[in-house]
């Protein structure tokens, strides 16, 4: 299923939750925070959250700055 | 009584300097000014993560957070919904629950959008936040924000990243006599060691700045000069200064010169 994730498009299979595309992009769960359709999705939800097809995800972190 | 130490919404840290962390050469260097400036809290940025670095070297694994406390920012934003969105996503990654508040209105100068800005607070403390906001001098609108619940004030120097220290020490020594009840912390446009000294001289609580150590020349050399200046600057307000005379006074007696 394609998604659109940082702006992006981006293949997924078909169910994945939020927890897995974390682990598939080598993130660690507690340096991120994900929004998904413009909700945040809290990190205990994170394995349940199944992502659908158009899903418009933001996965954020803290970098550099003023 | 411990003049070093600043109290924002009602926790205490033992540096007046806040510091940012952008602009460094690596976070190696990040770290190092960090420590040399002996600042307890330092901004951060919300971005989005790069997908294809898959290093993912984080710069929150390169800071003591036994020691600092992280404060991040809605730097980028332009709008209120905008930067309540990014607060609202930095508070969920789970650094707590102060946001340095920055609505801007011109890419160009950084200048602030206070309408924007007093909207995005008024929203943010209902949500439980502690709001520094980043502002224009205006004692208006920094009144209205303390109001509002903002946990302090952050009028501006200069432009961000400009270098040119305090452009209107007047509007700042008003504020600092007509606010009394929320630390006030100047932020941006901080450039030498002297701009800092001058904003504690002037009375405000504390001082924030990013470009003025990151590009320095030697950053660790001006991170160490910051906190010497901000020290400086504190005990020359609690000291009292003289007063400006447009005459002299003389420091040596007059009687008893051989003449």
């Amino acid at each position: 299923m394609k998604i659109l994730l940082n702006g992006a498009g981006h293949e997924l299979p078909e169910g994945e939750t939020v927890a897995g595309l974390i682990e598939r992009l080598g993130l660690a769960p507690v340096r991120v925070a994900v929004e998904r359709n413009r909700e945040i999705v809290p990190r205990s939800d994170y394995p349940a959250t199944r992502l659908r097809e158009g899903d418009t995800v933001e996965v954020v972190t803290f970098v550099g700055g003023g | 009584m411990d003049t070093a130490q600043l109290t924002i919404a009602g926790r205490t840290y033992g540096s007046r300097l806040i510091v940012g962390s952008g602009k460094y050469a690596s976070f190696q260097q990040t770290r190092e000014a960090l420590d040399a400036s002996g600042a307890e809290i330092i901004t951060v940025a919300v971005r989005r993560v790069n997908i294809t670095d898959r290093t993912h070297d984080n710069l929150l694994d390169h800071l003591d957070l036994k020691r600092v406390t992280i404060l991040p920012n809605t730097a980028g934003c332009y709008t209120a919904e905008e930067a309540v969105r990014t607060a609202m996503l930095a508070r969920e990654a789970g650094v707590g629950d102060l946001v340095k508040l920055e609505v801007i209105g011109d890419q160009r100068l950084l200048f602030p959008d206070n309408e924007q800005t007093l909207q995005a607070a008024i929203e943010l403390v209902k949500e439980g936040f502690k709001v520094l906001p980043y502002i224009s001098d205006d004692l208006v609108l920094a009144k209205k924000l303390r109001d509002a619940g903002c946990a302090a004030v952050m009028p501006l120097a200069a432009p961000i990243g400009s270098g040119l220290g305090i452009q209107n020490p007047v509007n700042l020594r008003i504020m600092v006599e007509e606010i009394l009840d929320v630390p006030i912390i100047v932020d941006a446009g901080v450039g030498t060691a002297s701009d800092a000294a001058v904003a504690l001289e002037l009375g405000c609580d504390g001082v924030l700045m990013n470009t003025g150590i990151a590009g320095a020349t030697d950053p660790i050399r001006m991170a160490r000069a910051m906190r010497l200046a901000v020290e400086a600057g504190r005990l020359a307000f609690e000291a009292g200064r003289i007063p400006k005379k447009l005459h002299a006074s003389a420091t040596s007696p007059f009687e008893g010169v051989v003449r």
